[in-house]
């Protein structure tokens, strides 16, 4: 298959391994931002792959992760509302609230529905007037404009029964955040390319500069990353700190202008809460004044629930990239993907989950 | 906003007190549901053999006995529909036991203002079904329910096999060294199912592989092959099947994901739903445990048979860390093969 079978080839991989292992004269500790290249890394092996020198650490970029407790507290009270259907990826109907997740709301009555497309929910709308359509938009920059695009076509029609709860998060402030904790040990990143492909490259050349780290947008099969890895291993070796550009088949520079326009004409940025991290100024986005009529928050009034995340489990720091998963002294035993203790450990993407379903039986890893 | 970081996380779910769909996925939440609520209830030695069917002796003759209910949504799909799965769910079910599958039956559950034209064309497509598996169809049960409370229709079958041969098949019986070989390319019934149920389309139908498979089990019985283990692959793919035998045998069991035959377009639409091909339903795909020494024999006996004709050797049974599946990955590193907690879900991005 192409674009897939040339990046999973197992020679090739090697090779780039070796070519790595080549480079390298001293540690390195490289994050890779996306949960998506987590979830490789972890599913191919990659990271076995390379010498010991360079240790990977999974970054806050897993969408579900980081969405706040009372973000799905709301939406679990917004889809027990009769009269409602509540449409979701698929990936958000797992993670537990407070109390309750949504697969439990939809086994109680509730109308949950799993959408692939956004515009799967504008459909829903046109075609039940009586009833009010939720769409859980979530995600990274990556996912913006095609919920931009089912709000501005909501307004388009008039669709007065469609409305948007938004949890949308920005990677370019989570990445100074991690540089700007005092224990980071983060000397390079993998940015994710398919939020690259959207917003461009641009906005992670003043971090390079200012934090003098190198940044290489990355693909998300095994040799896109392990190119990714090389670059930045040629750049720390050589001591430069650079933004460049491995996913070039997808992404360019400037990224793409129509989703961006589309982006900026629904959304605004705001201050916004990372689940396990805290508040992290303008790094999310919010609908903007001109569509707040379909913000779903103010039209079911849960706009001020607030839910206290018990501080058990060692998330945040996973997050942040300071601790592996397999250092929790409750990974895999209290904490496990049926009863989790922390988001990374729900979602697909989280760090933890990733870490239990291909390689729990690992020795405890180098604490950073 | 650094310096004020903190470790934080949510509140766990605990045990779910309402049965949800993931409970019917072929992940581990269903396992604890059979455990917890089926197997604590009903124990006995058949049925904590935990394999597709029970194995009976009676008066000195074998026979294998199983049962399975067919809810799929829509009835029709490409490549088949709920009356050819109903059949052909079956009759592998005895199949796995090594047991030649003789004998049917059919509880229909029909909702009230379901066409009878519909229920015509299952019909018919059991009778097909049986007629090329061998099989009869000899005793049923109709009820129906009124309109909502049931989803137009849904099908038992129970069925009857009998056990010509002495060799103990079932999951405890697959041993260290043992070959492990599969009948053809995987996942094309669960995308089959989850394009039309979806309204995805992909390039390229993706018709389902619902097959009978008893010509395979008996082909290998009747060549004298030691036949240690089958399992056909249904909820949970070849990822679940693996995983139940490799924690019922206390094996460990290592694969190599590139020696796994998945078609170019099942494979693209995973890609696009972020689903893996081998936790993906099959209804005509099983494994086989065999000796090492007989190994090339057997696939030699399942390539010539239409249903067999994809047949390859995926891996091994090894005896380092029992209980657990290992998986070479496409680029060559190693890592567990687990099983899944509920259903796949697409992922946002």
């Amino acid at each position: 298959m192409k674009f897939i079978d040339e990046y999973r080839d197992a020679d090739r991989a090697q090779e780039c391994a070796r070519a790595i292992a080549r480079s390298v004269t001293r540690p390195w500790t490289i994050m890779e931002v996306c949960g998506g290249q987590t979830h490789a890394i972890v599913k191919f092996g990659i990271d076995e792959l390379l010498p010991r020198d360079i240790t990977l650490v999974h970054g806050p970029g897993c969408p579900v992760c980081v969405t706040p407790l009372e973000l799905i507290d709301k939406a679990i009270a917004i889809a027990s509302k009769p009269g409602v259907i509540f449409c979701s990826f698929g990936d958000m109907l797992r993670v537990p609230g407070s109390h309750t997740d949504l697969l439990s709301v939809k086994a109680s009555g509730g109308d949950v529905r799993m959408v692939y497309s956004p515009m799967d929910s504008v459909r829903l709308a046109r075609e039940h007037r009586d009833r009010q359509v939720v769409f859980f938009a979530v995600g990274f920059e990556t996912t913006a404009p095609a919920n931009a695009m089912a709000a501005f076509q909501a307004r388009r029609e008039q669709l007065t029964n469609f409305s948007l709860l938004v949890s949308h998060a920005l990677v370019p402030p989570a990445i100074s955040t991690v540089l700007g904790a005092p224990h980071n040990r983060v000397q390079a990143f993998l940015a994710a390319g398919h939020v690259c492909a959207v917003m461009g490259y641009h906005q992670y050349e003043p971090l390079a500069r200012e934090y003098r780290v190198p940044i290489v947008v990355t693909g998300f099969e095994p040799i896109d990353i392990l190119q990714g890895i090389r670059r930045c291993v040629l750049q720390l070796e050589a001591g430069e700190a650079k933004v460049e550009n491995q996913y070039a088949r997808a992404v360019k520079r400037e990224g793409n202008l129509p989703a961006q326009h589309m982006v900026r004409e629904v959304f605004q940025v705001i201050d916004r809460k990372w689940r396990g991290i805290g508040v992290i100024p303008r790094s999310g986005f919010g609908l903007s004044p001109a569509y707040a009529e379909f913000d779903a928050e103010r039209r079911f009034g849960v706009a001020d629930y607030h839910a206290d995340e018990p501080s058990e489990c060692l998330s945040g720091l996973v997050l942040q990239g300071v601790r592996k998963p397999v250092d929790c002294p409750a990974f895999g035993t209290r904490c496990t993907p049926e009863h989790p203790l922390g988001a990374t450990m729900v979602s697909n993407e989280g760090a933890c989950a990733a870490y239990y379903r291909y390689r729990r039986q690992q020795e405890p890893h180098r604490s950073l | 906003m650094t310096s004020d970081v903190t470790a934080a996380c949510p509140l766990p779910i605990g045990q779910y007190t309402h049965v949800l769909m993931a409970h019917g996925g072929g992940g581990r939440l269903m396992q604890q549901l059979i455990d917890q609520v089926f197997i604590s209830a009903f124990s006995n030695p058949r049925l904590d053999e935990r394999h597709d069917g029970a194995i009976l002796d009676a008066q000195g003759r074998r026979f294998a006995f199983t049962t399975d209910s067919y809810v799929v949504r829509p009835l029709f799909f490409p490549g088949g529909d709920i009356g050819t799965l109903a059949v052909n769910g079956t009759v592998n079910d005895l199949a796995m036991c090594g047991a030649r599958p003789r004998w049917l039956s059919a509880g229909f559950i029909l909702e009230e203002g379901l066409p009878i034209e519909t229920l015509e064309r299952i019909v018919a497509s059991m009778r097909q079904a049986a007629a090329t598996a061998g099989v009869e169809i000899v005793t049923g049960d109709t009820k129906v329910v009124e309109k909502g409370k049931g989803d137009s229709l849904f099908v038992n079958t129970a069925g009857l096999g009998t056990i010509d041969h002495s060799m103990p098949i079932g999951p405890r019986h697959a041993r260290i060294g043992d070959a492990i070989l599969l009948n053809g390319d995987l996942g094309r019934h669960g995308m089959a199912i989850q394009s039309v149920r979806d309204g995805l389309e992909f390039e390229g139908p993706i018709e389902s592989d619902c097959a009978p498979l008893a010509d395979i089990v008996m082909g290998l019985i009747e060549a004298g092959i030691a036949v240690h283990c089958l399992r056909d692959l249904t909820r949970g793919g070849l990822a679940a099947g693996l995983n139940e035998i490799a924690a019922t045998a206390r094996i460990q069991i290592d694969i190599d994901e590139s020696a796994v035959p998945v078609s170019e377009p099942v494979r693209g639409a995973c890609e696009i739903l972020g689903f893996d091909p081998l936790y993906v339903a099959n209804e005509g795909r099983m494994i086989a445990f065999v000796p090492e020494s007989d190994a090339d024999r057997a696939l030699a006996i399942m390539r010539a048979l239409p249903v067999g004709d994809g047949a390859c050797r995926i891996g091994s049974v090894l005896s380092d860390s029992p209980g657990l599946v290992t998986l070479k990955s496409r680029i060559g590193a190693r890592r567990i093969l687990d099983l899944l907690s509920g259903e796949q879900l697409p992922r946002i991005c």
